[in-house]
């Protein structure tokens, strides 16, 4: 299909472009011009294109988990999100530790996702933190980054080693900072709150003394290094002093990071429950801090389905996470640009071409001619709420059912097709 | 009357005056034990269910009593005979009793928040009777009643807890009442065991039993739980005992008049040393006495607030 989108204001930071024009795609490319007349013209009159996003961080939960999200339906999710690329980390059941399980995610996506799906590898075979996994033979699978995530690599030699290892390969080890020994029972954050709430605390410091470590191995070994969703003023900060000594660090934070406090924990709803915690204002504006001085390079989910029957628990008892597709760029156009934290092309730049190069996507992440015709067109003046029976995703655990929302997106392109509008839905 | 409420979740949320009302309320019923005929009509044809999910004896009685005596329908669930062994969500648990028309469902819980979860899910009230190291909101009520009692104000009162502040909802429960009240609150305890922000409620932190219990008016004990000792945060019962335990030497640093409270079981010989416990300033009977009266009190209050609810 050849189509054209007229008189749209484009926004690409892997350009630095900010322009009223017209966008061709033909092939599933972006093309200077068509070779022929378009199939399909698109109005982009008082709408803007930007480069498909991009979230390094989610859980598809296929296979193993299908009652909380499959490919199918987390990529429905993520394509009404704006979201063109998902990266899925490999706590799955099976674990991505094998090839066979990159395959079966790349078949599945390829037959019923609706958006690209990048898989994550595991670190360690099995994500037990005992030995490596075959790192090599999941890239050639086709894995774009590592990760234990959830269960973080407690021993240092084997974090240092797959530091070093990854370097052939020039993958990113992306780390989820927690000592587990630390946070051990801890149910949200360790402060005032958690006292008074008389709940166990999760402190700051489980997140910082990894982040630490890791960035010490990091040094050590030269590998890259990418540290997982950033809630702390502490890891903000370390990773500041990191970028400043020259060292290949990177990291991500999410948009509940910047919007929410551990206020929120106080009707115990389990939908404020995620590991790392809500933490405290004074975390909020550092993670604010971080994003503005580009020491925070991407902006990602971890969006994290999980049954109502779970989250409908003791909060004690229910599992950490939050689903997130359907906010991430409401949040962060509310947020973020509204709010003066940083601009449109910043905030943008953090779920498009950063990620795009910290994990080496070629051609993705970018509106320039050639790029793959990944792209999310955003309406910054649509005002919703969001409702629960609006949500895509197979779960509904998100803390801002109820919150009213300026700007998202309204048309989702994956390689070249349209997947979503806002006006019809998923598009099959 | 201020009291309008649906639930008794904790103390944190009330108003002074609520609380007052509610002290206020206990007294008649207190007066009516000394009566040949300890029985208040108020609670007839309502239903009111005990739902323990932790071992009690004191408390889940003492809720059992105070039913009877205001001629509710009782029924005591322990959990290890319930449904909940078979896998049921707390939630249907608590729904399937609604279903059984249960005008009052109170609940124990090792978990913080569950009297919560119930409350926004159930039609009927809800009462805490201690939830993990939330709140132990009819403890820290009955405390109270019993300071009332015998010193007739709290305002200005020096009131000393001492223990595992960290892990106790009585601790919690007493200092959002006490503290509503103006009363001076001290906690005392070793650092492992005293959360680090407490000081931000409004009490002060002492480290050292000699140093804290100086002047004080009451010092209520808490129970020491044997399990903290595996945790690492304190190195053995020997030397809490050697730290922490109220004598009768310690004692006498207290006003002459202070009152020895204890939320019990207690654990003679460790928290507390068996010659204070049995006193003449101790006055930890009197607080089981006082915890009939005062759940009478909550259990009137809550089932006048949902008639008038109702209409």
């Amino acid at each position: 299909m050849l189509i054209q989108i007229k008189d749209i204001k484009i926004i690409d930071p892997s350009a630095n472009i900010n322009k009223t024009g017209d966008i061709f795609i033909e092939d599933g490319k972006i093309v200077e011009k068509l070779s022929k007349p378009a199939d399909k013209v698109i109005d982009g009159k008082g709408k803007i294109a930007v480069p498909g996003l991009i979230d390094v961080h989610s859980h598809l939960r296929e296979p193993g988990q299908e009652e909380k999200e499959t490919i199918k339906t987390g990529t429905m999710s993520a394509a009404k999100g704006g979201i063109t690329t998902v990266f899925c980390m490999p706590n799955t059941k099976p674990v991505t530790d094998n090839a066979p399980s990159v395959e079966y995610i790349l078949m599945k996506a390829q037959k019923e996702g609706k958006v690209n799906v990048f898989p994550i590898g595991c670190i360690t075979k099995g994500s037990q933190g005992k030995e490596l996994a075959e790192i090599g033979i999941l890239k050639k699978a086709g894995i774009v980054a590592v990760s234990d995530d959830g269960v973080p690599v407690a021993n240092s030699q084997i974090m240092r080693r797959a530091l070093e290892y990854t370097k052939m390969f020039n993958l990113a080890v992306i780390s989820h900072c927690e000592d587990k020994e630390l946070s051990r029972n801890g149910v949200m954050n360790a402060g005032k709150n958690s006292m008074i709430f008389g709940l166990r605390g999760i402190p700051n410091q489980s997140e910082e003394i990894m982040v630490s470590r890791d960035i010490m191995l990091c040094e050590l070994t030269g590998g890259k290094l990418h540290i997982a969703h950033v809630s702390t003023a502490g890891s903000v900060e370390l990773v500041r002093q990191a970028k400043k000594k020259g060292l290949n660090v990177t990291c991500e934070t999410c948009p509940h990071y910047f919007t929410l406090t551990d206020d929120y924990v106080q009707n115990y709803d389990t939908n404020f429950k995620m590991n790392p915690p809500l933490r405290t204002l004074k975390d909020v504006d550092a993670i604010k801090e971080g994003l503005k001085d580009g020491t925070i390079d991407c902006i990602a989910t971890d969006h994290a389905p999980h049954t109502q029957e779970e989250k409908c628990r003791e909060f004690d008892s229910a599992p950490f996470g939050i689903i997130g597709f359907e906010t991430l760029l409401s949040l962060t156009l509310n947020e973020l640009v509204d709010k003066k934290v940083l601009s449109l092309e910043d905030a943008i730049a953090k779920m498009t071409v950063n990620p795009a190069r910290i994990f080496s996507l070629a051609n993705r992440g970018s509106l320039k001619v050639g790029s793959v015709a990944d792209i999310t067109i955003i309406d910054l003046n649509h005002k919703y709420e969001l409702k629960k029976e609006d949500i895509l995703s197979k779960s509904k655990n998100s803390p801002f059912i109820g919150r009213k929302f300026k700007g998202c997106a309204v048309m989702t392109i994956v390689g070249g097709k349209i997947v979503w509008t806002l006006k019809d839905g998923i598009i099959n | 009357m201020s009291f309008n409420r649906k639930d008794l979740l904790g103390l944190e949320h009330l108003d002074r005056k609520e609380i007052q009302t509610i002290i206020d309320s206990a007294k008649p019923f207190k007066d009516m034990f000394t009566r040949s005929i300890k029985k208040a009509p108020a609670l007839v044809g309502k239903t009111v269910v005990n739902l323990f999910y932790e071992p009690s004896t004191r408390t889940r009685t003492s809720f059992e009593v105070a039913s009877k005596r205001l001629s509710a329908d009782v029924v005591s669930i322990a959990t290890a005979t319930s449904s909940v062994v078979k896998g049921e969500s707390l939630v249907d648990t608590a729904k399937t009793l609604e279903a059984m028309k249960a005008d009052i469902i109170i609940i124990r819980h090792t978990l913080a928040g569950t009297p919560e979860l119930l409350a926004k899910n159930l039609n009927a009230s809800i009462i805490n009777a201690g939830d993990g190291f939330h709140e132990h909101p009819t403890q820290g009520l009955l405390d109270l009643f019993t300071m009332f009692e015998k010193k007739k104000k709290i305002e200005g009162l020096k009131v000393l807890l001492v223990g595992d502040i960290l892990h106790s909802r009585v601790a919690k429960s007493n200092i959002w009442a006490l503290t509503k009240f103006g009363a001076k609150v001290r906690v005392v305890g070793p650092p492992t065991l005293i959360p680090g922000k407490i000081s931000e409620l409004g009490v002060e932190v002492f480290y050292n039993l000699d140093e804290a219990i100086k002047d004080v008016d009451v010092v209520n004990i808490l129970r020491i739980q044997m399990e903290r000792q595996q945790e690492n945060l304190f190195p053995s019962i020997h030397e809490y005992v050697e730290l922490y335990q109220v004598t009768k030497e310690r004692l006498a640093k207290a006003k002459p008049d202070v009152l020895v409270m204890h939320p019990g079981p207690m654990n003679r010989g460790i928290e507390i040393d068996s010659e204070v416990a049995d006193s003449p300033s101790a006055v930890i009977n009197e607080q089981v006495t006082n915890g009939i009266a005062v759940r009478m009190a909550v259990l009137h209050l809550l089932a006048l607030a949902r008639n008038k609810g109702k209409k």
